[in-house]
Protein backbone atom coordinates (compact mmCIF):
# COMPACT_ATOMS: atom_id res chain seq x y z
CA UNK A 1 0.00 0.00 0.00
CA UNK A 2 1.14 3.67 -0.60
CA UNK A 3 1.74 6.16 1.86
CA UNK A 4 2.53 3.87 4.55
CA UNK A 5 4.42 5.73 7.39
CA UNK A 6 8.57 4.88 6.78
CA UNK A 7 8.37 3.48 9.94
CA UNK A 8 5.68 1.18 9.10
CA UNK A 9 7.41 -1.66 8.32
CA UNK A 10 10.95 -1.25 10.64
CA UNK A 11 8.36 -1.73 13.46
CA UNK A 12 6.52 -4.55 12.44
CA UNK A 13 9.83 -6.19 12.11
CA UNK A 14 10.82 -5.01 15.05
CA UNK A 15 7.70 -6.74 16.92
CA UNK A 16 8.11 -9.93 14.68
CA UNK A 17 11.69 -10.18 16.48
CA UNK A 18 10.76 -9.61 20.11
CA UNK A 19 7.84 -12.04 19.47
CA UNK A 20 9.95 -15.02 18.00
CA UNK A 21 12.60 -14.31 20.55
CA UNK A 22 9.91 -14.89 23.54
CA UNK A 23 8.35 -17.75 21.24
CA UNK A 24 12.05 -19.32 21.43
CA UNK A 25 13.12 -18.15 24.96
CA UNK A 26 9.75 -20.23 25.88
CA UNK A 27 10.53 -23.40 24.40
CA UNK A 28 7.49 -23.21 22.69
CA UNK A 29 9.19 -23.15 19.46
CA UNK A 30 9.83 -27.03 20.28
CA UNK A 31 7.24 -29.67 18.99
CA UNK A 32 7.92 -31.87 22.00
CA UNK A 33 7.47 -29.23 24.75
CA UNK A 34 4.20 -28.71 23.20
CA UNK A 35 3.17 -32.15 23.16
CA UNK A 36 5.01 -32.87 27.07
CA UNK A 37 2.60 -29.96 27.72
CA UNK A 38 -0.68 -31.48 26.11
CA UNK A 39 -0.11 -34.84 27.90
CA UNK A 40 -0.01 -32.84 31.11
CA UNK A 41 4.14 -34.17 31.50
CA UNK A 42 4.81 -30.23 32.11
CA UNK A 43 2.04 -27.72 32.29
CA UNK A 44 3.72 -24.45 32.37
CA UNK A 45 3.88 -23.57 28.87
CA UNK A 46 0.24 -22.16 29.78
CA UNK A 47 2.04 -19.00 30.80
CA UNK A 48 3.36 -18.60 27.93
CA UNK A 49 0.05 -17.79 26.78
CA UNK A 50 -1.30 -16.31 30.12
CA UNK A 51 1.58 -13.92 29.86
CA UNK A 52 1.67 -13.01 26.53
CA UNK A 53 -1.89 -12.24 27.31
CA UNK A 54 -1.81 -10.44 30.34
CA UNK A 55 1.03 -8.04 28.41
CA UNK A 56 -1.19 -7.40 25.47
CA UNK A 57 -4.36 -7.24 27.23
CA UNK A 58 -3.04 -3.91 29.29
CA UNK A 59 -2.67 -2.43 25.76
CA UNK A 60 -5.55 -3.43 24.49
CA UNK A 61 -7.48 -1.80 27.56
CA UNK A 62 -5.51 1.11 28.24
CA UNK A 63 -4.26 2.87 25.05
CA UNK A 64 -7.77 3.38 23.29
CA UNK A 65 -8.26 5.73 26.50
CA UNK A 66 -4.92 7.22 26.03
CA UNK A 67 -5.09 8.32 22.30
CA UNK A 68 -7.55 8.54 19.60
CA UNK A 69 -5.35 6.68 17.03
CA UNK A 70 -2.43 4.71 16.23
CA UNK A 71 0.71 6.85 15.33
CA UNK A 72 2.06 5.09 12.41
CA UNK A 73 -1.36 4.41 10.69
CA UNK A 74 -4.16 6.76 12.23
CA UNK A 75 -6.26 3.64 12.55
CA UNK A 76 -8.34 3.75 15.74
CA UNK A 77 -7.17 1.39 19.16
CA UNK A 78 -9.78 -1.45 19.11
CA UNK A 79 -9.73 -4.83 20.51
CA UNK A 80 -9.74 -7.68 19.05
CA UNK A 81 -13.09 -8.68 18.97
CA UNK A 82 -14.76 -11.39 16.17
CA UNK A 83 -18.19 -12.39 15.32
CA UNK A 84 -19.02 -16.02 16.95
CA UNK A 85 -20.51 -18.56 14.72
CA UNK A 86 -20.21 -22.38 14.67
CA UNK A 87 -16.47 -21.75 12.36
CA UNK A 88 -14.77 -20.98 15.74
CA UNK A 89 -16.10 -24.60 17.01
CA UNK A 90 -15.69 -26.77 14.06
CA UNK A 91 -12.18 -24.79 13.13
CA UNK A 92 -11.18 -24.45 16.63
CA UNK A 93 -11.70 -28.20 16.62
CA UNK A 94 -10.22 -29.38 13.31
CA UNK A 95 -6.80 -26.93 14.76
CA UNK A 96 -6.74 -29.00 18.33
CA UNK A 97 -6.22 -32.09 16.09
CA UNK A 98 -3.58 -30.78 14.19
CA UNK A 99 -2.36 -29.00 17.25
CA UNK A 100 -1.95 -31.90 19.21
CA UNK A 101 -1.02 -34.87 16.34
CA UNK A 102 2.41 -31.84 15.68
CA UNK A 103 2.63 -29.79 18.73
CA UNK A 104 3.15 -26.96 16.25
CA UNK A 105 1.01 -24.26 15.65
CA UNK A 106 1.81 -21.72 12.88
CA UNK A 107 3.13 -18.72 14.94
CA UNK A 108 5.77 -21.44 16.39
CA UNK A 109 6.64 -23.07 13.66
CA UNK A 110 7.95 -19.65 12.29
CA UNK A 111 10.35 -19.52 15.29
CA UNK A 112 10.75 -22.77 15.25
CA UNK A 113 12.53 -22.50 11.85
CA UNK A 114 14.57 -19.92 13.62
CA UNK A 115 16.09 -21.75 16.45
CA UNK A 116 17.52 -24.20 13.52
CA UNK A 117 14.48 -27.04 13.55
CA UNK A 118 14.48 -27.28 9.44
CA UNK A 119 12.69 -30.53 9.72
CA UNK A 120 9.52 -28.22 10.62
CA UNK A 121 8.87 -27.16 7.23
CA UNK A 122 7.22 -30.31 7.23
CA UNK A 123 4.55 -28.75 9.03
CA UNK A 124 4.98 -25.36 7.09
CA UNK A 125 4.34 -27.20 4.09
CA UNK A 126 0.83 -29.13 5.52
CA UNK A 127 -0.13 -25.79 6.98
CA UNK A 128 0.03 -23.66 3.32
CA UNK A 129 -1.53 -26.75 1.93
CA UNK A 130 -4.46 -26.76 4.80
CA UNK A 131 -4.94 -23.27 4.37
CA UNK A 132 -5.06 -23.64 0.46
CA UNK A 133 -7.93 -26.51 0.39
CA UNK A 134 -9.93 -24.34 2.80
CA UNK A 135 -9.43 -21.04 1.00
CA UNK A 136 -10.51 -23.03 -2.57
CA UNK A 137 -13.62 -24.60 -0.92
CA UNK A 138 -15.01 -20.90 0.41
CA UNK A 139 -13.91 -19.12 -2.49
CA UNK A 140 -16.04 -21.70 -4.91
CA UNK A 141 -18.53 -21.79 -2.14
CA UNK A 142 -19.07 -18.16 -1.37
CA UNK A 143 -20.15 -17.51 -4.64
CA UNK A 144 -22.48 -19.46 -4.84
CA UNK A 145 -24.29 -18.76 -1.21
CA UNK A 146 -27.06 -16.62 -1.58
CA UNK A 147 -26.43 -14.68 1.62
CA UNK A 148 -23.15 -15.01 3.05
CA UNK A 149 -22.94 -14.32 6.80
CA UNK A 150 -19.79 -15.07 7.95
CA UNK A 151 -17.69 -11.85 7.97
CA UNK A 152 -14.60 -12.44 9.98
CA UNK B 1 4.51 -20.99 57.32
CA UNK B 2 4.18 -24.66 57.00
CA UNK B 3 4.10 -26.08 53.47
CA UNK B 4 2.28 -28.89 52.76
CA UNK B 5 4.02 -31.97 50.86
CA UNK B 6 1.07 -33.19 49.01
CA UNK B 7 0.62 -29.76 46.93
CA UNK B 8 3.77 -29.35 46.64
CA UNK B 9 5.18 -32.83 45.34
CA UNK B 10 2.17 -32.25 42.96
CA UNK B 11 3.77 -28.83 41.61
CA UNK B 12 6.87 -30.43 41.02
CA UNK B 13 5.10 -32.88 38.85
CA UNK B 14 3.12 -30.73 37.06
CA UNK B 15 6.20 -28.14 36.67
CA UNK B 16 9.31 -29.96 36.27
CA UNK B 17 11.23 -26.95 34.86
CA UNK B 18 9.45 -24.54 36.72
CA UNK B 19 7.30 -21.54 35.74
CA UNK B 20 9.69 -18.68 35.00
CA UNK B 21 10.70 -19.24 31.71
CA UNK B 22 7.58 -20.28 30.23
CA UNK B 23 6.44 -17.18 31.78
CA UNK B 24 9.28 -14.55 30.71
CA UNK B 25 9.09 -15.52 26.97
CA UNK B 26 5.22 -15.67 26.80
CA UNK B 27 5.18 -11.79 27.97
CA UNK B 28 8.25 -11.43 25.23
CA UNK B 29 5.58 -12.65 23.19
CA UNK B 30 2.89 -10.35 24.46
CA UNK B 31 5.97 -7.47 24.49
CA UNK B 32 5.80 -7.67 20.14
CA UNK B 33 2.54 -7.66 20.21
CA UNK B 34 2.20 -4.25 22.06
CA UNK B 35 4.73 -2.98 19.86
CA UNK B 36 3.09 -3.63 16.57
CA UNK B 37 -0.20 -3.17 18.40
CA UNK B 38 0.83 0.70 19.75
CA UNK B 39 2.41 1.92 16.82
CA UNK B 40 -0.45 0.73 14.27
CA UNK B 41 -3.61 -0.66 16.13
CA UNK B 42 -3.03 -4.14 14.56
CA UNK B 43 -3.86 -6.67 16.78
CA UNK B 44 -1.63 -8.95 14.62
CA UNK B 45 -1.78 -13.14 14.60
CA UNK B 46 0.21 -15.41 12.95
CA UNK B 47 -1.65 -17.68 11.34
CA UNK B 48 -3.60 -14.64 8.58
CA UNK B 49 -0.06 -15.21 6.70
CA UNK B 50 -0.83 -18.50 5.60
CA UNK B 51 -3.72 -17.22 3.64
CA UNK B 52 -2.74 -13.51 3.00
CA UNK B 53 0.96 -15.29 1.35
CA UNK B 54 -1.07 -17.43 -0.90
CA UNK B 55 -2.55 -14.15 -2.41
CA UNK B 56 0.49 -13.96 -4.11
CA UNK B 57 0.11 -17.36 -6.36
CA UNK B 58 -3.35 -17.63 -6.06
CA UNK B 59 -6.29 -15.55 -7.32
CA UNK B 60 -8.62 -17.22 -5.19
CA UNK B 61 -11.21 -14.87 -3.66
CA UNK B 62 -10.59 -15.75 -0.05
CA UNK B 63 -7.09 -15.01 -0.77
CA UNK B 64 -7.16 -12.04 -2.23
CA UNK B 65 -8.93 -10.28 0.39
CA UNK B 66 -5.65 -10.29 2.74
CA UNK B 67 -3.94 -8.79 -0.52
CA UNK B 68 -3.89 -5.02 1.27
CA UNK B 69 -2.12 -6.50 4.37
CA UNK B 70 0.32 -9.48 2.62
CA UNK B 71 3.25 -7.36 2.38
CA UNK B 72 3.85 -6.47 6.61
CA UNK B 73 2.71 -9.81 7.39
CA UNK B 74 5.81 -11.61 5.55
CA UNK B 75 7.92 -8.81 7.09
CA UNK B 76 5.97 -10.19 10.70
CA UNK B 77 6.69 -13.73 10.19
CA UNK B 78 10.17 -13.15 9.03
CA UNK B 79 10.65 -11.15 12.28
CA UNK B 80 9.31 -14.20 13.95
CA UNK B 81 12.06 -16.26 12.45
CA UNK B 82 15.43 -13.99 13.00
CA UNK B 83 14.13 -13.45 16.49
CA UNK B 84 14.12 -17.20 17.40
CA UNK B 85 17.56 -17.14 15.31
CA UNK B 86 18.89 -14.35 17.28
CA UNK B 87 17.75 -16.50 20.26
CA UNK B 88 19.89 -19.27 18.91
CA UNK B 89 22.41 -16.99 18.69
CA UNK B 90 22.56 -15.76 22.01
CA UNK B 91 21.25 -17.78 24.52
CA UNK B 92 20.70 -21.21 23.01
CA UNK B 93 24.63 -20.99 22.05
CA UNK B 94 25.67 -19.86 25.37
CA UNK B 95 26.75 -16.52 24.56
CA UNK B 96 24.21 -15.34 27.20
CA UNK B 97 23.98 -17.36 30.00
CA UNK B 98 20.70 -18.15 32.26
CA UNK B 99 18.84 -19.87 34.56
CA UNK B 100 16.02 -19.90 33.00
CA UNK B 101 17.65 -21.86 30.18
CA UNK B 102 18.12 -25.63 29.78
CA UNK B 103 19.26 -27.11 26.53
CA UNK B 104 17.11 -30.06 27.38
CA UNK B 105 17.29 -34.23 26.30
CA UNK B 106 14.35 -33.54 23.48
CA UNK B 107 15.21 -33.20 19.68
CA UNK B 108 18.90 -32.54 18.81
CA UNK B 109 21.35 -29.92 19.40
CA UNK B 110 23.69 -29.09 15.95
CA UNK B 111 26.03 -26.80 15.37
CA UNK B 112 26.60 -24.57 12.52
CA UNK B 113 29.31 -21.58 12.32
CA UNK B 114 29.43 -21.25 15.72
CA UNK B 115 25.52 -21.28 16.64
CA UNK B 116 24.18 -23.77 18.14
CA UNK B 117 20.73 -24.86 16.76
CA UNK B 118 18.01 -27.30 17.53
CA UNK B 119 15.63 -29.70 15.33
CA UNK B 120 12.72 -31.73 16.63
CA UNK B 121 12.69 -35.96 16.26
CA UNK B 122 8.77 -35.71 16.21
CA UNK B 123 8.47 -37.89 13.18
CA UNK B 124 7.58 -35.99 9.99
CA UNK B 125 4.25 -37.71 9.10
CA UNK B 126 2.79 -36.18 11.82
CA UNK B 127 4.11 -32.04 11.60
CA UNK B 128 3.18 -32.63 7.91
CA UNK B 129 -0.59 -33.81 8.75
CA UNK B 130 -0.66 -31.93 11.78
CA UNK B 131 -0.04 -28.96 9.77
CA UNK B 132 -2.45 -29.65 7.11
CA UNK B 133 -5.30 -29.70 9.92
CA UNK B 134 -3.64 -26.72 11.41
CA UNK B 135 -3.82 -24.71 8.41
CA UNK B 136 -7.63 -25.82 7.79
CA UNK B 137 -8.20 -25.44 11.34
CA UNK B 138 -6.87 -21.89 12.29
CA UNK B 139 -8.08 -19.88 9.14
CA UNK B 140 -12.00 -21.55 9.42
CA UNK B 141 -11.92 -20.86 13.40
CA UNK B 142 -10.86 -17.41 12.31
CA UNK B 143 -7.52 -17.59 14.68
CA UNK B 144 -4.53 -19.38 16.04
CA UNK B 145 -2.70 -19.54 19.26
CA UNK B 146 -1.38 -15.73 18.83
CA UNK B 147 -5.01 -14.45 17.34
CA UNK B 148 -7.31 -16.00 19.48
CA UNK B 149 -4.91 -16.82 22.50
CA UNK B 150 -3.28 -13.69 22.95
CA UNK B 151 -4.69 -10.90 21.26
CA UNK B 152 -8.21 -12.60 21.40
CA UNK B 153 -8.07 -13.40 25.20
CA UNK B 154 -6.24 -10.13 25.82
CA UNK B 155 -9.43 -8.26 24.26
CA UNK B 156 -11.35 -10.34 26.42
CA UNK B 157 -13.51 -11.53 23.77
CA UNK B 158 -15.84 -14.46 24.18
CA UNK B 159 -15.37 -15.39 20.82
CA UNK B 160 -11.32 -15.55 21.20
CA UNK B 161 -12.10 -17.59 25.02
CA UNK B 162 -14.32 -20.37 23.25
CA UNK B 163 -12.20 -20.90 20.67
CA UNK B 164 -9.19 -21.47 22.41
CA UNK B 165 -11.25 -23.68 25.40
CA UNK B 166 -12.00 -25.67 21.94
CA UNK B 167 -8.40 -26.02 20.24
CA UNK B 168 -6.98 -26.79 23.82
CA UNK B 169 -9.32 -29.78 25.13
CA UNK B 170 -9.22 -30.77 21.28
CA UNK B 171 -5.34 -30.77 21.48
CA UNK B 172 -5.29 -32.31 25.13
CA UNK B 173 -7.68 -35.12 23.83
CA UNK B 174 -5.58 -35.79 20.85
CA UNK B 175 -1.99 -35.71 22.21
CA UNK B 176 -3.14 -37.94 24.90
CA UNK B 177 -4.72 -40.76 22.34
CA UNK B 178 -1.80 -40.64 19.69
CA UNK B 179 0.74 -41.45 22.53
CA UNK B 180 -1.68 -43.91 24.41
CA UNK B 181 -1.57 -45.28 21.07
CA UNK B 182 2.58 -45.84 21.36
CA UNK B 183 3.41 -43.03 18.79
CA UNK B 184 6.77 -41.59 19.82
CA UNK B 185 8.22 -38.74 19.35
Amino acid sequence: MADRHPLFMPLILVGGLIFGFGLGFSQMARPEVVLHFLQFEDVGLLFVMFGAAIVSGIAFAVMPRLRDSAPLTGDRYERRLKPFDRNVLIGGAIFGVGWGLSGICPGAAYASLGVGNVTILWALAGMFVGAYLQGVWRSTHATTEVAPSDAD
Amino acid sequence: MVADPVPLQLTAELFPNGISRYAVGGMLVGLGTVVIYVGTGIPAGASTFLESTLSYVSGQSRFQRYVSSRDWRVVFTLGIVLGALAFAATVQSGVITTSLYEAGTTGELYEVGGVTLWSTAVQPWRLFLGGILVGIGTRIGKGCTSGHGVCGVGSASKTSIVGVLTFLTVAIATAQIVAALGVSP
